[in-house]
């Protein structure tokens, strides 16, 4: 007898018991269900929930990798700067990736373990299946939080996100804030000293202040928010070889992910779209406004806003974001008119967001969370458009 | 208003198994069944009891909620079981056939000649009204109320369909009568719509009005072709009627008899020699299916398309709308890593490590498996892609679950049917059953509204 048949006798044996969601769980990891139709169509697509979640996992992965060698060449560049001159050599090394997964596989093990344990506890309670929702959400923590956060802190952060932001709504599809960004925002505000200022972005750097040898692990958002200047080139933005949150830095991989979104058609270029051209037009009015000379240099807000635009879209969260946070088709808009409004709004309050907010320089998790709230009055609106066209038809008739 | 209606959106599923244009007759059947379930919302009054002796045409039950409305027996024979199910329900007729037919003689009616009543009280009489079904609500046509158009969809674009112009083929003396005569039961018009190519029936019939429709499925499915051309607005009924449908109530019309011979499409990938099969309504599918001889033991026997269709037992008896019987492979296995190996045997509409969109033109042998579980609605915009209509698909469906009745009004519920949203369940990636929670929503309506 093969697994498929023993699994099977299994399946039988749990049915109806407490342990059915999270056997049907494990089982179904390895086997698509033997489930047939019964009514309407007799025939289905491919497509299941979890080749969708899937699609979204590999598109996070390289961002994964690059944050994993990232996460060792800030460490080392930071203690001896002369390895910024030569980023592409001295990146992909085995130091790096050695420090690096030492630091960030706990992070993602934390994450999926928790998140998953808590989705299991509640499948058990609730009677219903194990939902996808969480694979996607457990890789994308760890891909946003800093190096440096200590596992309890992260542990916490996502029992809260899971079970406040989607399981008292009723799991996954039923949430109105991103999962995501709800454990990251719980984090932001519980525990603002360890998420902002200059230290946490870095490995290494908390633990070493006060000593001699003390490095900095500053952003470039930290930076330019302090109206300092910073090191990094556009190309060094560009690729990621900047600090920042574990998964966001590299641009251009993110860009590389969201072709492969669209491209398979899981992510909506519809938002993508729309929130660049936000962030753009954004980016572009405070541009407009310093150089018109109607802020001073010593302003609090003059580094930001004298940033180019286009920069805007390189440093700080805004591509990972704009990519893979966004485009959470549950809580974005539904209708695909309403798609672009809701990224326009959300490139366009992000940098907004960025510049204004000194205490915290970065502007997309909020944006997206304040989106999110309005995603579904967007959609009314968009869907009243076509009931009124609707009841314009019946008194053109009835007239 | 244009005539040429394209639909941009859609998906033709493209199945092994296309029955061939050759036309046989399939042995008569010994017994026939009618199935009330046929009838959505009927609850049969039964007129014969068991062991009644009946012609075709002779009335063996009308509805109990409106006694004009009659159902009439497809054969001569005797009616030798009245099988029930809970409650008493009356699941299926079943009629043992004379070895030849007599008819109840209703008279010839000429369609031109005679009044829009007389034509009524034949179509009532004679068993043919439950042909034409009405929307709002796609039950069978309320038999007081006029409608303000009637649609016929000439084109089939559903998977492995019967092709109309090969199976109308000859009967265009018969469709000229029931549009006829359909066409003064109706304030407005008759609506036919037909495929590009030139050999339709309906070209060069008159008192219609003909347009042509071009584009993926559902392009031939009449709740497009409404849509597009006069949606249903609040408190307005309109008729739809399937052509085949048509050839009975002109035959009735020309020569008095009730003759329900059907030209199905016997298909799909699990039947060895699909072809057009000449049999008749409510015959068992054995007749035909051991005929052309199946493939395997496991299949599921579809009478109808796969997307819309009944499941019915390979013993079972053909239904009485479905022009189409369905042959496919169960797909009650298990599959290992399918939700993340590359997939290139089956349909998606995405490009998510399925790579169906490499080979559109190739034909797939698809089997009954969900290709995964039961989810709340979380993907967004994929349903749109293949749904034609100008309704919001997921909003109106959330409408149907929650049960709100005015959300469901406004959203353009008086104008679908469940057979609309057969595409957006297939593409479905939650495997949510759309058409279920369509016809329950509808049948809310029809109770608290209609």
């Amino acid at each position: 007898m093969g697994l498929k048949q023993n699994l099977h006798k299994l399946k039988e044996k749990y049915k109806g018991t407490k342990m059915a969601p999270a056997f049907n769980a494990l089982h179904t990891f390895l086997y698509t269900p033997n489930e047939t139709t019964h009514s309407g169509s007799h025939v289905r697509s491919a497509d299941d929930l979890k080749r969708t979640m899937n699609t979204v996992i590999l598109a996070l992965v390289p961002c994964l990798i690059f944050g994993i060698f990232n996460a060792g060449y800030q460490h080392y560049a930071a203690i001896d700067n002369t390895l910024r001159l030569d980023p592409l050599g001295n990146f992909f090394t085995w130091d790096n990736f050695i420090l690096g997964a030492w630091t960030v596989l706990p992070l993602v093990i934390v994450s999926y373990g928790v998140g998953l344990g808590v989705e299991f506890i509640f499948a058990i309670i609730k009677k219903h299946e194990v939902e996808e929702g969480y694979l996607v959400t457990g890789m994308l923590v760890p891909l946003i939080v800093p190096i440096d956060i200590p596992l309890w802190m992260l542990a916490v952060a996502v029992i809260f996100g899971v079970v406040i932001g989607k399981e008292v709504f009723g799991g996954t599809g039923m949430n109105i804030l991103n999962p995501a960004l709800t454990i990251r925002a719980f984090l932001f505000f519980a525990y603002p000293t360890w998420m902002s200022g200059d230290k946490v972005w870095v490995h290494g750097a908390k633990a070493m202040t006060g000593q001699p040898d003390a490095i900095s692990g500053e952003t470039i958002l930290g930076s330019l928010a302090a109206n300092n200047e910073h090191v990094y080139s556009a190309w060094d933005m560009f690729w990621g070889f900047i600090p920042g949150s574990v998964g966001e830095t590299s641009t251009f991989l993110i860009i590389i992910g969201a072709l492969f979104l669209v491209f398979t058609k899981i992510g909506s270029w519809r938002i993508m779209l729309s929130a660049v051209v936000g962030a753009i037009v954004m980016g572009l009015i405070f541009n407009g406004v310093a150089s018109a000379g109607w802020i001073q240099e010593s302003s609090n807000f003059y580094g930001l806003m004298s940033e180019p635009f286009w920069h805007h879209l390189i440093i700080g969260s805004a591509a990972f974001a704009i990519v893979y946070m966004a485009t959470d088709p549950v809580t974005a808009s539904q209708t695909n008119r309403g798609k672009w409004f809701y990224g326009f709004f959300i490139g366009f309050i992000g940098i907004l967001i960025r510049v204004f907010n000194p205490a915290y320089p970065e502007g997309f998790m909020l944006s997206i969370l304040l989106m999110n709230v309005f995603a579904p009055t967007i959609d009314h609106y968009v869907i009243q458009g076509n009931i009124k066209k609707r009841m314009k038809r019946l008194k053109v008739k009835t007239a | 208003m244009s005539k040429d209606i394209k639909i941009k959106k859609g998906l033709t599923i493209k199945l092994k198994g296309e029955a061939e244009k050759t036309l046989s007759s399939a042995p008569r059947s010994r017994t026939f069944a009618i199935r009330p379930s046929d009838f959505h919302l009927i609850t049969p009054k039964m007129v014969v009891r068991e062991d009644g002796k009946v012609q075709a045409g002779d009335t063996i039950f009308y509805s109990k909620s409106n006694e004009q409305l009659k159902f009439v027996s497809p054969v001569s024979g005797t009616l030798t079981k009245i099988e029930r199910g809970a409650k008493r329900v009356i699941t299926e007729i079943i009629i043992e056939a004379d070895p030849q037919d007599t008819f109840k003689d209703f008279g010839i009616l000429s369609p031109d000649s005679s009044s829009a009543e007389a034509i009524k009280t034949r179509l009532l009489e004679s068993g043919c009204w439950p042909f034409i079904m009405q929307r709002p609500y796609a039950v069978i046509a309320d038999t007081e109320q006029e409608p303000k158009a009637i649609f016929i969809s000439a084109l089939s674009t559903a998977p492995l369909a019967n092709e109309l112009d090969f199976s109308l083929k000859g009967k265009e003396k018969e469709l000229q009568a029931a549009v006829t005569a359909l066409s003064k039961l109706t304030i407005g018009q008759v609506h036919v719509g037909v495929g590009k190519s030139e050999s339709s029936p309906f070209k060069g019939l008159k008192d219609i009005s003909l347009h042509t429709i071009s584009g993926p499925h559902p392009a031939g499915n009449v709740g497009t072709q409404i849509n597009k051309i006069s949606p249903v607005n609040k408190n307005e009924i309109v008729w739809t009627i399937a052509p085949q449908d048509l050839v009975i109530i002109g035959e009735l019309l020309l020569t008095g008899k009730f003759n329900p011979e059907r030209i199905i499409a016997l298909a799909g990938s699990e039947v060895k020699t699909p072809k057009y099969y000449k049999t008749r309504i409510g015959s068992e599918a054995a007749t035909f299916l051991y005929d052309s001889g199946l493939k395997d033991e496991n299949v599921r026997v579809i009478s109808g398309d796969v997307l819309t269709g009944k499941k019915i037992s390979p013993k079972g008896h053909l239904g009485y709308y479905s022009n189409t019987v369905t042959v496919i492979p169960e797909g009650d296995d298990y599959e290992f890593f399918g939700w993340n190996k590359p997939v290139f045997d089956k349909i998606s509409t995405s490009r998510a490590l399925t790579f169906s969109w490499l080979t559109p033109n190739k034909k797939y042998d698809l089997d009954t498996n969900t290709n995964g579980e039961h989810r709340a609605f979380v993907v967004t915009g994929n349903y749109e892609e293949v749904f034609p209509l100008d309704i919001y698909p997921m909003q109106i469906l959330k409408a149907c679950m929650v049960k709100d009745l005015d959300a469901m009004e406004a959203l353009g519920m008086y104008e679908v049917a469940p057979e609309d949203f057969a595409l957006t369940e297939f593409v479905c990636v939650s495997k949510q059953p759309h058409q279920q929670i369509i016809r329950n929503g509808l049948d809310l309506m029809y109770k608290e509204i209609g």
